[in-house]
């Protein structure tokens, strides 16, 4: 069954007499359980596209049907539930709120949910969110206490606490080294292996490759739609040699 | 949404910037201080006024020479002479509502006991003057209608007498001297206190009228007549028959206009308590002002902490606040920021009531009304001044608010 359907979409922006067309007619099917990659360079419409199926933003014209649902006929405040309950979003810049523990960052969109959960029920599932994301000892730790790495985890299980059909997440390795890079892409993969529709917007190439279908937009326009042969992180890892190893393996071989 | 949590929030969010929050809600707090001592100090005022009317003695009446208009000119007047103690005499012999009436004349004098000496006023009274001003004696007697009579050389002295000539001893049989008149001291009165007018009444020696006339004013005409009726109901009756007798005593035609002036002591609080009203309102006005340009402190930094947190709105948004949500936390933070400020506000204000209270001596009233009306207002000011900036937290963009830096 197709999580997302997009059809013709268009969005144009209008600043005073310029119009800018960021997307040019884009057609998409997501079907439930895909891992895609959104490529292209800056000013592609990758962030565009990727604001409107978060519901953050409306096309200028086409139909988006989410779970069946024509979106376009949604009132702002089934917008929000969406992005609450069906959507979850993970930004490159993390976005937690500062000063406040993991704890809290977490349950913050269980706070927004239409039915209100008791504080028990809100800590269990902060807590068991944070538990997949594998930060079950920095639960009380605030953001500058973390690392990058423990930074995006955290709002990753952010994202996964209100249990959402679909994953979003655009640069989330942006903000951080290689190494940390494929951990977080690895608890990606082994999300999706569990069930969980991701979308992926990046423009690392090497990190596109761990996606199983990579979609590259030029211009507001679809020019590339590719399954490839999904690379595992968990197989990268393992080969995985820091550069002081590197650094070493060089001298014995000279 | 989980409105428990949006208080504990906003008390995060305050406490990342405990200076700011303070300096903030101190508007609030100097505000609300200045609403509630104004008020406070205002009702002891009032309270104190009050007071010192029902001091001054019940139904009483007051004769004065000449024409005498309450807050115009000519107030204080009594330079004409045109009462008389006979006219005084006649008044309550011949008006039954007239149960005392005391002929009032006032000397400045220098008042000699051993070798201390004291600037004072010398009353020269009837014996019913402390029946008509509710004035009781702490010991000692007043003296009586025969000393009146016989222009006896004798004085009843209030506290500040006895503090300053004779340091606290008691002064009863000892001999004072006015201008070398020897004035036997027959009896001491209790402490009164301040007058409207802010003079210290128990700085005093009364004599009988006779003896002030004769011997230490040298002057012939009563200054004021005081003059006690018999009940509150009777009061308007005995002012104009008081009218009328003077006007026939002193053969004043019909198309004349009175010699004198008649007031009832209501009249003179009247004006006093008006002052004091006044004075309040003026005040509590200039304290509501300091309480609106508080609540323009708290929109300022409002409006600075909505910018301060864009991303965190953003956030909000993406993760599924709606709108109303993101307004309502933002009021929430600037009432509860207001209503700490009134917390502060109150204290502040009672502790100085407390202290401009003990310096002016009169009494500090604090009604819980005015502390309810502060704390509301405070809140209400919050809720006014912090819709701005809280509605333009909601209306920002998702999108734009999560890229902003």
């Amino acid at each position: 069954m197709s999580v997302i359907e997009l059809k013709n979409i268009t969005r144009i922006y209008k600043t005073g007499s310029v119009s800018v067309d960021a997307l040019k007619g884009i057609d998409l099917t997501i079907q439930e359980g895909e891992f895609v990659a959104i490529m292209g360079s800056s000013g592609s419409g990758k962030s565009t596209l990727m604001n409107i199926i978060g519901c953050l933003d409306r096309p200028t014209s086409g139909n988006y049907f989410l779970n069946g649902e024509d979106v376009a006929t949604f009132t702002k405040d089934k917008l929000a539930r969406l992005r609450n309950q069906t959507l979850g979003f993970v930004f490159q810049a993390f976005h937690l709120l500062p000063r406040t523990t993991a704890l809290e960052n977490v349950e913050l969109p269980l706070l927004y949910r239409e039915e209100e959960l008791s504080w028990k029920e809100i800590h269990k599932r902060a807590r068991e969110a944070l538990d997949i994301v594998g930060l079950s000892d920095r639960v009380e730790h605030t953001p500058n206490e973390l690392s990058g790495g423990q930074k995006q985890r955290v709002a990753v299980a952010r994202a996964l606490v209100t249990r959402p059909d679909v994953l979003l997440a655009d640069e989330p390795t942006g903000n951080l080294d290689s190494r940390t890079s494929l951990d977080l892409i690895d608890m990606l993969q082994r999300l999706n292996r569990e069930g969980l529709t991701i979308l992926m917007v990046t423009h690392e190439p090497e990190i596109a490759n761990f996606a199983e279908r990579i979609i590259t937009l030029r211009d507001g326009l679809i020019i590339k739609d590719r399954q490839s042969v999904q690379m595992q992180a968990s197989e990268a890892l393992k080969n995985w040699k820091d550069v002081d190893e590197i650094e070493y393996e060089n001298s014995v071989s000279l | 949404m989980k409105w428990s949590a949006v208080p504990y929030s906003a008390i995060r969010a305050m406490r990342r910037n405990t200076m700011r929050t303070i300096l903030t809600t101190l508007g609030i707090i100097i505000g609300v201080a200045a609403v509630i001592t104004m008020v406070g100090l205002g009702q002891g005022a009032s309270a104190e006024v009050e007071e010192q009317v029902n001091r001054l003695g019940q139904n009483v009446v007051l004769v004065f020479p000449g024409e005498r208009s309450l807050g115009g000119v000519s107030i204080g007047g009594g330079s004409a002479n045109t009462l008389t103690v006979e006219d005084a005499r006649a008044l309550q012999e011949e008006i039954p509502e007239v149960i005392a009436a005391s002929p009032e004349v006032r000397s400045q004098r220098v008042v000699v006991y051993g070798n201390q000496n004291w600037h004072t006023r010398i009353y020269g009274q009837s014996a019913d003057y402390l029946q008509i001003r509710q004035w009781p004696i702490e010991s000692g007697e007043m003296f009586t209608d025969e000393d009146v009579e016989r222009a006896s050389l004798v004085a009843v002295v209030g506290q500040t007498i006895v503090e300053e000539l004779f340091e606290g001893a008691d002064p009863i049989g000892e001999t004072i001297r006015v201008r070398g008149l020897p004035l036997t001291i027959i009896g001491v009165l209790e402490r009164k206190g301040m007058s409207l007018m802010g003079s210290v009444q128990d700085d005093i020696v009364i004599v009988p009228y006779t003896t002030a006339f004769q011997r230490i004013s040298g002057r012939s005409h009563a200054m004021v007549i005081n003059i006690q009726v018999y009940d509150q109901q009777s009061m308007e009756i005995a002012q104009q028959k008081i009218t009328d007798l003077l006007r026939e005593r002193h053969r004043l035609a019909p198309d004349q206009e009175n010699d004198f002036t008649v007031q009832t002591q209501e009249e003179v609080a009247q004006a006093a308590t008006e002052t004091s009203r006044v004075m309040t309102w003026l005040l509590a006005s200039i304290a509501g002002i300091s309480l609106f340009v508080g609540g323009i402190g708290i929109m300022n930094v409002m409006l600075v902490s909505v910018t301060e947190r864009t991303r965190e709105v953003g956030l909000r948004l993406a993760v599924g606040a709606r709108e109303p949500d993101v307004l309502l936390q933002f009021l929430i933070e600037s009432i509860i920021l207001c209503l700490l400020g009134g917390i502060g506000g109150i204290l502040l204000g009672i502790f100085a009531t407390e202290i401009i209270a003990s310096y002016a001596g009169w009494p500090a009233l604090f009604s819980t009304e005015a502390m309810v009306i502060a704390v509301t207002v405070s809140a209400a000011v919050g809720l006014f001044f912090g819709f701005y900036p809280a509605w333009k937290a909601s209306r920002l963009d998702p999108i734009v608010a999560l890229r902003r830096e």
